[in-house]
């Protein structure tokens, strides 16, 4: 941060907390109208709307009073991101497409935080991201359609096949270091979707169709009642979907947070020097790889009951470079920015059909114009503040 | 199983493991001098082989039928379009990201990649579909024992190991060789000697990126198909197979091209329930010499400094 001294009161003399439930409303109220918005103008609009945002952000002091909102009162803002997140789930309630959009970005975003954790803390770079995530689809389909396993217990199995199946590759992606590393993620990814594609049982080409979530009863596919009004059915995933997603991010911030992060850290800082202070080298690796496959696996097995029919062009190797290329434009590290980049990646082609097309040159090129300008992202991770004075006001 | 198969086989493991051996050369020579993984490398093949397409039909509008002038032609424009372009991705998107960790050239080259891939899909006439490859060589055939073995064939692999002979000799016998070698080895005390770095960079990546135009050429002439999306495999299996040689080896590259084609031969010939899974076969194999020796058959000499 610039100023080291960040005043009490913040943007215009206002408590910073107000600030900061003022900026979650707005983007709450951003969020709902932009998901909503038809035409090409209204969106571009929008956008135009949101780039001048962010740049006033940084220019009018909101920024620093937000971090101080977000580091002072951390759980009030977290409760009124959550309350920010589900009003927008209700006012979106009866369209089904925005709240399929919603669903897929969030599902889109757990998968990133897990990514964000194998490439940001513990720099072992994942380019099967998408593989991981067509496990855990290809799980909640055989599960779905072939036994009566409860679909919550199906989750959890996306989850264990992905990181079982993610244990065959520990012991390569251990040892490798750098590029060696990256061509086993990459070759593992074009393996699988070529598996895929040939397996006859699993579908082929055409896919397979996935049986619906449910959960103590309440069937997925049925659309709830809320106030005398009839909600979309995506309503039921957006609110899952957020849950997992909210829970993906509190157990990232958590991970990182810890000791374990520290050594996360440490290992992709410096692998030798880190061995040499003791820390297990091989058991942080394992232990974020793991997490992060864990979390892609279980991000599909719900994208897959969602979508209700899957088929291997949805995890080539093209989307698992979309997945890297959010955590990349969110910032190495930064959830935040993670999740900025994941509404940015995975929302703004679905809105501008025009861009639709283009969308992997589009954010190919802005990931090169990133590398080459501001490597850090868009949201740099701060520095670890231990300093006592830490969540002290709570 | 009779021999004329596996003589089928064996000719088409031939020409796969020279075509792949010239794309892994271009990798280690890239990582040669710079310590750099250029993956947009099969997508600057693909780039060749559109380009030669484009001349193809340029020069049958000229009204040239000769076939071997248009080879000649086809192969001289394309092989200097495309190291131009691989010395401008050098220039501009490798060597200023020098000092950056060594990862992020590996993904602005992988963004690189999808990019020119796209472009040609969307902007190239038509290019989202395949294009018929114009078959330029004689297609006489020679019965050896139950298989037939095409001119084309013999043409395109002794072309392809002359080039790589080629190659070989001009890093190891000439001058211009000497300085990359130089460079790769050590770049301050190539700078003192007076070598021009940036210059030798350049050349460096013009040259592995020309024999990419040379190897999708060949492509093209052998299957007599190009598409957009031929390079992100063959760019795939050229970096698979500098890995399993082991990175910065010249021999090591030209080994991984041959064993990865071997690979997928025997995949084909030893899995005749699902030659289909071939592929999957051979990356998996990949995966696990990877696992054995992580830096590959012929491991880099140098050691981590700490």
């Amino acid at each position: 941060m610039k100023d080291k001294t960040t005043p009490k009161t913040g943007w215009l003399g206002l408590p910073p907390l107000a600030v900061g439930l003022g900026a979650v409303a707005a983007i709450a109220v951003f969020g709902w109208q932009f998901l909503l918005a038809e035409s090409e103008i209204a969106v571009l609009g929008l956008v135009a709307l949101a780039a001048v945002g962010g740049w006033a952000l940084g220019k009018t002091g909101i920024q620093d009073s937000l971090n101080e909102a977000m580091r002072s009162h951390g759980r009030s803002m977290n409760g009124a991101i959550l309350l920010g997140l589900l009003a927008v789930i209700f006012l979106l309630g009866e369209e089904h497409f925005p709240l399929l959009m919603l669903t897929t970005m969030l599902l889109y975003m757990t998968v990133a935080l897990g990514l964000n954790v194998q490439f940001g803390l513990t720099g072992m770079v994942n380019f099967a991201g998408a593989a991981f995530f067509g496990m855990g689809a290809y799980t909640a389909a055989v599960l779905t359609e072939h036994t009566a396993v409860p679909p919550l217990l199906i989750l959890i199995g996306g989850g264990v096949i992905a990181a079982a199946i993610g244990f065959l590759l520990i012991v390569p992606v251990v040892r490798t270091a750098g590029h060696y590393s990256a061509v086993v993620t990459i070759a593992f990814g074009v393996l699988f979707k070529t598996f895929l594609e040939v397996n006859d049982v699993l579908g082929g080409p055409q896919g397979l169709m996935v049986g619906s979530m449910s959960l103590f009863g309440w069937d997925f596919n049925s659309s709830p009642m809320l106030l005398g009004m009839e909600m979309s059915f995506y309503a039921n995933y957006a609110l899952l979907g957020g849950g997992l997603a909210v829970l993906a991010f509190v157990l990232t911030q958590r991970l990182e947070r810890s000791w374990l992060g520290l050594t996360l850290d440490s290992v992709r800082l410096d692998e030798t020097a880190s061995a040499c202070f003791g820390l297990n080298v091989v058991r942080a690796k394992v232990l974020a790889f793991t997490f992060g496959n864990v979390l892609a696996g279980v991000a599909g097995a719900l994208y897959g009951m969602m979508i209700s029919f899957i088929a291997p062009n949805s995890f080539t190797f093209a989307d698992s470079l979309l997945m890297v290329s959010i955590v990349l434009l969110g910032g190495l590290g930064s959830l935040w920015g993670t999740a900025l980049a994941a509404a940015i990646v995975v929302l703004l082609p679905e809105k501008l059909q025009i861009l639709q097309e283009y969308r992997f040159l589009l954010f190919s090129g802005l990931v090169i114009l990133m590398l080459l300008f501001r490597p850090q992202g868009l949201l740099p991770r701060k520095v670890r503040s231990y300093f006592p004075s830490w969540r002290a006001q709570q | 199983m009779d021999i004329g198969l596996l003589g089928q086989y064996l000719a088409n493991g031939v020409m796969l493991g020279t075509m792949y051996a010239l794309v892994a050369v271009g990798f280690t020579l890239f990582f040669g001098v710079l310590d750099v993984i250029k993956f947009s490398h099969g997508d600057v093949l693909m780039l060749g082989s559109f380009t030669g397409f484009t001349v193809y039909i340029g020069v049958l509008a000229m009204g040239i039928e000769n076939p071997w002038l248009m080879i000649a032609v086809i192969l001289l424009v394309s092989i200097a379009a495309t190291a131009a372009v691989g010395a401008l991705i050098a220039r501009y998107l490798v060597l200023p990201l020098k000092s950056a960790p060594p990862l992020n050239i590996l993904l602005i080259t992988l963004m690189l990649g999808t990019a020119i891939r796209e472009a040609v899909r969307l902007f190239y006439p038509d290019g989202s579909n395949p294009k018929n490859f114009p078959a330029l060589l004689p297609t006489a055939s020679v019965d050896l024992g139950g298989f037939a073995l095409r001119a084309d064939s013999v043409i395109l692999v002794g072309a392809g190991i002359a080039v790589i002979i080629g190659l070989n000799l001009l890093i190891n016998r000439t001058r211009l060789g000497l300085a990359i070698r130089a460079v790769a080895q050590d770049e301050e005390t190539a700078k003192i000697m007076g070598i021009n770095y940036t210059m030798i960079v350049l050349v460096t990546f013009a040259i592995g990126s020309g024999a990419a135009a040379f190897a999708g050429i060949m492509n093209g002439l052998y299957y007599n198909e190009v598409n957009f999306g031929m390079g992100l495999l063959l760019g795939l299996i050229g970096f698979s197979a500098a890995i399993i040689g082991g990175l910065g080896n010249i021999y090591g590259a030209i080994l991984g091209g041959f064993l990865f084609a071997g690979l997928q031969t025997v995949g084909a010939v030893a899995l005749p329930f699902a030659s289909a899974y071939k592929d999957v076969f051979a990356f998996g194999v990949v995966i696990a010499l990877m696992a054995w020796k992580p830096t590959g058959l012929i491991a880099e000499r140098s050691s981590d400094r700490v």
